[in-house]
């Protein structure tokens, strides 16, 4: 082989035109990356798209509907599906579609409101928690894995029995009068549910909060003063807030989860408003000849959760800084 | 001297999703009975996945594509799984990096250090408990008695290596690889534990094969080293050859990066500078083009043999090829082309 | 590790004190106190309540004669059935709800484990996406969902399991109730054995146990299980407390008369005593299960000492 090598080709090579310490492609800021990596992400997708649906058709639907879910129309009880009544009517002759719809409001409100809660409840005790450390932190976090403990839908079930009475009282007398529309009992729910599952969301924080205490940035930026805070948010917030939406997105089917087993067992929104649990467990008793009315609600909670699973999953690998390739 | 090893021509890639990687691309290396090699190179050079190579080990998208490892004559690469793990830990044995994670942090070092013994040698517990204290004292570790109802967490680093070594002894192997065995330890430590690999291959008369990106340790424990650079070598010999009268700009670089004792304050420490090639597209020509200041035109199109300096001495490089210009200096500050 | 039982004892006594405080001040924290109803008691069920309760006595006095009831485990008459006490109902029900749960923690450690071990050795392959798409189901569907399904399909169509399943005296009786129960804990626990497998066998020391010439079988089913089972046995706990709940709409769907039927009634009543009682019950239970569970913990991986919290 080396016979067929001239040897003019045996001299050093002049002009070197090789870079030698390339730099590999521009990157991009946290969220370009992350929003990318969702995309990317088919069933996560999915999910959001299945979401924003029902959220438009939850809102919107109700507005042109002929029906309300509390009209009675005589004559069209327990009808299975058809073109009038698409999801069919019950055996008080209301349109299951907008009950439906209605439904998916009431559980989709409920979601999100008791997840917020969770999360300021949560924020506020586990950034307390985390940030002033020590022997306050210490028991704070033992009272945490105290409530771990504890079986906490029993205590939602309590709770929600407890306070039924004084907050009705407090609906009567007071300036949340306005909210009466509501109900009462909605509002119960949303309390209670928030009240009690907010220690995931602590341990997330406070876990946060802790490693970034000690992230040398941070000390760093605070020897500089002013500009302290400002770059404490461009790099705290990124890292810190990940994980907490990805739970805020995985608390959401939860809470509806646990609202449709509450109603279930008969203590949920009270008639006539439903949410979809009260729906299924409506549905349940006559539900061998009437199986459309148990399949539609159960079909649309079942949606619910799958959907939000799979974005909280996929926000998950998304905002996940290891994962950036 | 019997031959323990003959590697020839081994071809190692791993299959990823972005294409073939080809970490070893057409190695041949010997090893003698007794002897200590060292196989030297930076991260990704091919050195750890030819150890694994040997071993059956290559990890998943990893394949062994081509060549042969001769162990006493006869060709692993053609032996069945079954029969692999008959040779492994018990007469081609295996010494990992990290003693952190090297160990099964829920089975006490006893349980571990007994296992290969009563699978290879078919022993009852009670023999291979005596056997593992003898063994624990062999590497120097105190009241072996007490330490072998202890877990991993309980050692030091230095502690777990040798117990690392211990299980990698118990069955007397004809080959010891060490794959980085003290790059994760202090020097103090990483002083004792050569020590510890000289003593045993006195005693056992145990051949090694010493994998390390650090030249320094390589001097002391081996008779022979082999330089790797991009899945190829490029260049071997005796540890004397190598370290005095080193024949490849790579191995140049190696050296005078590398600071040493007695080194005159003058001196500067030269990085090599630049990274290695990318194993997806190799290029066709030599693979330290790049970064080598004495390349040539046909450097760039086509890749060295090794050309024989002596009869152990051998370097892949054009320079070394009679119509290629002289090199002066080049362990000097200046280099230049004669 | 005997220092580390004492601790978690004590964290255990703690936890059982504040449960039964809370629940006693929220029961009574409820206007117009727990015992008054807009429909008039019984006469004798009001006498048993005032015989038992001193309802004039100041707060805190009721609040010890509560402690001192409960230590000699006695949780006072029932409210909505005249003649029986909670102790009665919880004797009647827990017997059946025991069964089930057992059943159910057996069925849900003896196929998610294996799904998880499956799923992770054959990752990529077609046993791995059925099994994991079977485990995204169970943790989606919700239980009582899916025991719907499970009726309609095996009980009502099919006819091959009962409908409902009485005292669980039977076997058959059993298989609908304990898949429908165990869907969401099965699934969850596949997934993690899954993930957390995955993460063991790239582990060096795995990579170790092959280098000493192991067989595959011994260095998965010995090497990496022992590490990979470990956050299974820590959710272990949850499992129970959701297995616990899960049984109210289990029950009720499958008409079996356990205690969490019973439960699920006595919410339904306002039946305060049985509700107080009751919920005190189940949290000893639970948080006993999580002591043992703390202490299998610790027979696994001899790593944890004293350091009991998790850090966040």
């Amino acid at each position: 082989m080396e016979t067929k090598i001239d040897a003019s080709l045996f001299k050093p090579i002049e002009a070197r035109t090789d870079n030698i310490n390339e730099i590999a492609r521009p990157s991009l800021t946290y969220w370009q990356d992350a929003w990318r990596r969702f995309k990317r992400n088919k069933p996560a997708m999915i999910g959001l798209i299945t979401i924003i649906t029902l959220i438009l058709c939850a809102i919107f639907i109700p507005f042109f509907w002929p029906y309300d879910y509390a009209d009675q129309i005589r004559g069209h009880e327990s009808q299975t599906p058809s073109w009038q009544h698409p999801f069919g009517t019950d055996s008080l002759g209301r349109d299951l579609f907008i009950r439906v719809m209605y439904g998916a409001r009431i559980s989709l409100s409920i979601g999100l409101v008791a997840s917020l809660i969770n999360l300021t409840i949560g924020v506020l005790y586990g950034g307390i928690s985390g940030y002033v450390g020590g022997r306050v932190d210490n028991i704070m976090m033992r009272i945490v894995d105290i409530l771990y403990s504890v079986p906490l839908l029993l205590y939602v079930i309590l709770f929600q029995v407890v306070l039924e009475k004084p907050i009705e009282l407090a609906f009567e007398s007071t300036f949340l009068r306005v909210f009466k529309g509501v109900g009462s009992d909605l509002i119960l729910i949303y309390i209670v549910l928030g009240l009690v599952y907010w220690v995931d969301m602590a341990r997330i924080v406070r876990g946060q909060v802790l490693s970034l205490k000690n992230q040398e940035f941070v000390l760093a930026a605070k020897a500089q003063g002013a500009s302290a805070w400002r770059i404490i948010r461009k790099h705290l917030i990124p890292n810190a807030i990940g994980p907490i939406i990805v739970t805020v997105t995985l608390a959401i089917p939860s809470a509806i989860f646990t609202e449709a087993f509450l109603s279930f067992i008969g203590i949920g929104v009270s008639a006539p408003m439903a949410s979809l649990g009260t729906l299924a467990s409506d549905a349940y008793r006559g539900f061998r000849s009437y199986p459309y009315l148990l399949f539609f609600p159960a079909i649309f909670i079942c949606i619910t959760m799958i959907a939000f699973n799979l974005i909280g999953d996929g926000l998950r690998d998304a905002l996940d800084p290891h994962m950036r390739k | 001297m019997e031959k323990v090893l003959e590697v020839r021509d081994l071809h190692t890639s791993f299959f990823t999703h972005v294409g073939e990687v080809k970490a070893v691309r057409g190695v041949n290396i010997d090893i003698y009975k007794g002897e200590a090699v060292g196989i030297v190179g930076e991260s990704g050079c091919g050195k750890s996945v030819t150890s694994l190579s040997i071993m059956g080990l290559v990890p998943f998208p990893g394949k062994i594509i081509k060549g042969e490892i001769y162990f006493n004559g006869e060709d692993l690469l053609k032996k069945s799984e079954k029969e692999m793990q008959k040779i492994r830990g018990n007469r081609i044995s295996m010494v990992f990096q990290d003693p952190m994670t090297s160990l099964n942090p829920v089975y006490t070092v006893g349980d571990q250090l007994i296992e290969p013994l009563k699978v290879h040698k078919k022993i009852n517990s009670k023999e291979a408990r005596k056997q593992a204290i003898e063994l624990l004292k062999a590497v120097g570790i105190p009241d072996p008695e007490r330490r072998l109802e202890q877990y991993p967490h309980e050692f030091s680093g230095g502690m777990r290596q040798r117990v690392m070594i211990a299980m990698a002894l118990a069955c007397q192997p004809e080959l010891m690889i060490a794959d980085e065995p003290t790059t994760a330890l202090d020097v103090t430590i990483q002083a004792q534990i050569l020590e510890l690999l000289k003593q045993l291959r006195g005693e056992y008369n145990m051949s090694i094969m010493l994998i390390t990106h650090d030249l320094g340790i390589v001097a002391d424990l081996c008779s022979r080293v082999i330089v790797m650079y991009a899945g190829i070598i490029i260049e071997e010999g005796t540890t004397r050859e190598i370290f005095y009268e080193p024949k490849h700009p790579y191995t140049w670089g190696l050296l005078k990066s590398v600071p040493r004792i007695n080194m005159m304050s003058k001196r500067r420490l030269v990085p090599i500078e630049g990274q290695p090639p990318d194993l997806l597209n190799p290029p066709k020509g030599c693979p330290f083009m790049p970064r080598c200041r004495y390349a040539m035109e046909v450097c760039r199109e086509y890749c060295p043999g090794l050309y024989s300096v002596s009869e152990t001495h051998r370097a892949a490089c054009w320079l070394l090829d009679p119509r290629a210009p002289a090199v002066a200096g080049w362990d000097k500050e200046e280099v230049s082309f004669k | 590790m005997g220092r580390y039982i004492i601790h978690r004892l004590i964290s255990m006594a703690i936890t059982l004190f504040f449960i039964i405080t809370i629940t006693f001040f929220l029961m009574h924290a409820i206007p117009g106190g727990p015992f008054t109803r807009e429909k008039p008691l019984p006469e004798a069920i009001i006498k048993a309540l005032n015989e038992k309760y001193h309802l004039d006595d100041p707060i805190w006095k009721q609040y010890l004669d509560y402690w001192k009831d409960i230590l000699r485990g006695d949780l006072g008459p029932s409210f909505q059935l005249a003649n029986y006490t909670v102790n009665d109902l919880i004797a009647k029900g827990f017997p059946i709800t025991a069964r089930l749960g057992l059943a159910s923690i057996i069925f849900t450690v003896l196929i998610g484990v294996p799904m998880g071990v499956i799923s992770a050795l054959r990752q990529g392959k077609w046993e791995d996406y059925t099994t994991m798409f079977i485990a995204a189901l169970g943790v989606t569907i919700p239980s009582f969902v899916l025991a719907t399904i499970l009726i309609y399909l095996f009980g009502v169509v099919l006819r091959i399991f009962p409908v409902s399943s009485g005292s669980l005296t039977q076997p058959i009786q059993y298989v609908l109730p304990v898949i429908a129960l165990s869907g969401y804990s099965l699934s969850f626990i596949a997934r993690l054995m899954r993930s957390s497998m995955l993460d063991i066998i790239r582990q060096d020391y795995i990579r170790t146990a092959r280098a000493k010439g192991l067989s595959e079988l011994k260095v998965i089913y010995k090497h990496a299980l022992k590490n990979a089972i470990i956050p299974v046995i820590t959710y272990l706990g949850p499992l129970a407390a959701g297995l616990l709940t899960g049984s109210f709409v289990i029950e009720r769907l499958f008409s079996i008369p356990g205690m969490g039927e019973y439960f699920v009634k006595s919410v339904g009543n306002r039946d305060y005593t049985m509700i107080m009682g009751s919920t005190i019950f189940y949290s000893v239970i639970l948080v006993v299960m999580n002591f043992v569970v703390d202490i299998i913990y610790v027979l696994i991986d001899p790593r944890i000492k004293l350091t009991s919290s998790k850090e966040g």
